[in-house]
């Protein structure tokens, strides 16, 4: 075990802990700017689908996991982030550059707009509302045909930044830089959010709303501000994900996105940022793991490889309910466990992280 | 007439969203947890009961089929809370949200792996009859629906307010720990408050396959009785009837009256309107928490 001396107050919340972690975290940093090189295309559009889930699970992680407001509906800011990207090239002709960043603040501004009326809602109500919003939002992008192309969809142009093309399937390389580089600065500022007072009154908030006021955290205030940054991350995300998929209609946000987003962010680790990336590794590792799994069983079972609609939600559902069950904090939370366990050993107790259980009681009066 | 039979057809749909928000207020009223998967309980219900009746499975007489049906959906509601959810006693709200939402997901791939995805109705003696008062006709599936709807409704009422494990299962939400204190089975009345919906739930599901078909992923109707709970006031049951008849009448006039593609918003149009000027229903049980 490191033990780290504090020698100044930053270091309570400097980027790392000490030097080694640095060191991890750069290698890492390398070998993901290297992956074009040394793997194939199928691997590099994984590895791109995969950092634009975890930039949309970001997004969703402010509001859930830092916040504690429940949202079941962030395919919607997907879709407006994805929708003004494409629509601001289009029709006004405006550069990527400036298109991009567009995006995510009218997806933060939609946002914040939406969490207005719905501070006063918590728990399960902000949960149904949200759920309310996304299924509209499929219905507005259907109605507003003219600017989305309703049922028909839009295509994605061909990004073009200071004249260099970056185009999902002409030049992946590309595409994945920008995607890793978009992500990399997210997860900076994302970290630079949590050590900061804002980042701190999210996580009073979502700890206790009653000392979070007594503190003097405008609490209405605060969960708008992470509605706001939440969706304008998400919208990125969603920016990117239309030009990753090249066409979309109504039908790519649907509300099982939605969904599939929070369940993400539950398995990776609800709370760190970790658990983004890690539940978006599962989020899109799966798929092409069960394809495989289910060629391999067709052959030893001399069946062809029989699709099984639904089998992909329901295993994910499966691995999820096991999840909640048996480890509530996550992939992340079972790693964070496992190295204390060394880090301590033999000094490792099995209560170390057990969470004081609260009992219900009830807001109503009959 | 023609409005008459509108509004009446209306009812019938809304009663059934009102009995799974019904399913939903029960748990609620009693545990303080949501089960997003209600959709999922009617559904897997309805196929349950349709298993056991019709022809190409079972083919048992559909007065023996239905009991069972709704026993087994009541067994079913029982294990998943004393397997699954007794081990997540203390965890947060949320938590319980997000394990009904996944529970969804494998209901929905189980019923479709057992019964196929492709629609189908229940062979129940009311389905396609009419009824004539005067010069209405009136399906017996929909006549049927609103009495029992009705019936069951009033009865679950008084079981909340009457009877010795109803007023229980208030306590046992009320205040978990001073319900333990003054002798009240908690774990065991969540159990059976789970089980309690899983038979309302099949009630909503054996009534809706007799009205039209069902197919595996019809379990998303659930939101709608979401809407439905919500503004009736999340906790009152005769609130869920009421938000059910109104999201239920709302939207035969709307895709008669206002445009198509904007009609099937009118719903949940609704629900966000009445989320933000009266976040706690028409019926409204919720009073400002005190620090």
């Amino acid at each position: 075990m490191r033990t780290v001396f504090k020698t100044s107050y930053d270091a309570d919340i400097n980027y790392f802990k000490h030097g080694h972690q640095a060191f991890w975290y750069l290698l890492l940093l390398v070998f993901m700017i290297a992956i074009p090189f040394i793997t194939d295309l199928f691997i590099l559009g994984e590895m791109t689908n995969l950092l634009i889930w975890s930039l949309a699970g970001m997004g969703l992680m402010v509001l859930v996991g830092h916040t504690g407001q429940a949202s079941l509906g962030h395919a919607a800011f997907l879709a407006v982030g994805c929708y003004a990207n494409t629509l601001l090239q289009e029709r006004l002709g405006l550069p990527f550059i400036i298109s991009f960043p567009a995006a995510g603040v009218i997806a933060g501004l939609s946002g914040v707009l939406i969490a207005i009326p719905t501070t006063k809602l918590h728990g399960v109500y902000l949960a149904i509302c949200t759920l309310a919003i996304s299924i509209l939002m499929e219905d507005i992008i259907i109605l507003g045909e003219p600017l989305t192309g309703g049922v028909t969809g839009l295509a994605a142009p061909t990004i073009v930044i200071f004249g260099l093309e970056i185009d999902r399937y002409l030049t992946p390389d590309r595409f994945y830089w920008l995607v890793l580089f978009v992500t990399v600065i997210t997860v900076l500022g994302y970290r630079n959010l949590l050590r900061s007072p804002l980042g701190r009154s999210f996580a009073a908030v979502r700890d206790s709303e009653v000392s979070a006021q007594a503190m003097g955290v405008n609490v209405a205030r605060t969960k708008a501000v992470s509605f706001g940054i939440s969706t304008a991350i998400t919208g990125l995300a969603g920016a990117l994900m239309g030009q990753f998929a090249g066409f979309y209609n109504n039908e790519t946000f649907t509300i099982i996105i939605s969904i599939q987003l929070l369940l993400m962010i539950v398995v990776g680790g609800l709370g760190t940022i970790h658990g983004a990336f890690l539940g978006a590794i599962v989020v899109t590792l799966l798929p092409p793991f069960l394809a495989i799994m289910r060629d391999l069983t067709g052959e030893l079972f001399g069946a062809g490889s029989v699709a099984i609609p639904g089998l992909e939600t329901a295993i994910f559902g499966g691995i999820l309910i096991l999840f909640i069950l048996f480890e509530p904090m996550g992939i992340y939370g079972r790693w964070f466990k496992i190295r204390t366990y060394f880090e301590l050993f033999p000094f490792y107790r099995r209560d170390m992280f057990r969470r004081q259980k609260s009992y219900l009681k009830t807001e109503r009066m009959r | 007439m023609d409005i008459l039979q509108l509004l009446i057809s209306g009812i019938a749909n809304g009663c059934v969203y009102g009995l799974i928000a019904l399913g939903f207020v029960i748990i609620y009223k009693a545990t303080e947890a949501v089960n997003f998967a209600q959709g999922d309980f009617m559904m897997l219900g309805a196929f349950v009961a349709l298993g056991l009746t019709n022809d190409q499975f079972m083919n048992l007489p559909f007065w023996i089929s239905v009991p069972a049906a709704i026993a087994i959906m009541g067994v079913f509601g029982y294990l998943f809370d004393m397997t699954i959810l007794r081990r997540m006693f203390g965890q947060s709200q949320v938590a319980v949200i997000i394990l009904t939402i996944a529970l969804g997901f494998v209901l929905r791939f189980m019923a479709g792996f057992i019964w196929g995805h492709e629609p189908i109705s229940l062979q129940s003696p009311i389905a396609g009859k009419d009824v004539r008062f005067g010069g209405l006709v009136l399906g017996l599936d929909e006549v049927s629906v609103i009495i029992v709807t009705v019936i069951l409704t009033f009865g679950i009422f008084l079981f909340f307010s009457k009877s010795k494990l109803g007023v229980g299962m208030q306590a046992a939400s009320q205040n978990q720990l001073a319900a333990y204190y003054m002798g009240i089975p908690v774990k065991r009345i969540h159990s059976l408050t789970w089980a309690l919906s899983g038979m309302v739930a099949a009630v909503a599901g054996i009534l809706f396959a007799s009205k039209g078909s069902i197919e595996p992923a019809i379990g998303f109707i659930g939101i709608k009785a979401f809407a439905a709970a919500v503004i009736g006031g999340f906790g009152s049951l005769p609130g869920a009837l009421l938000g059910g008849i109104i999201i239920g009448v709302i939207e035969p006039f709307a895709s008669r009256f206002v445009a198509a593609g904007y009609s099937q918003v009118a719903p949940y149009l609704l629900l966000i309107l009445i989320l933000i000027f009266r976040p706690h229903g028409i019926l409204s049980q919720v009073h400002q928490k005190k620090v």
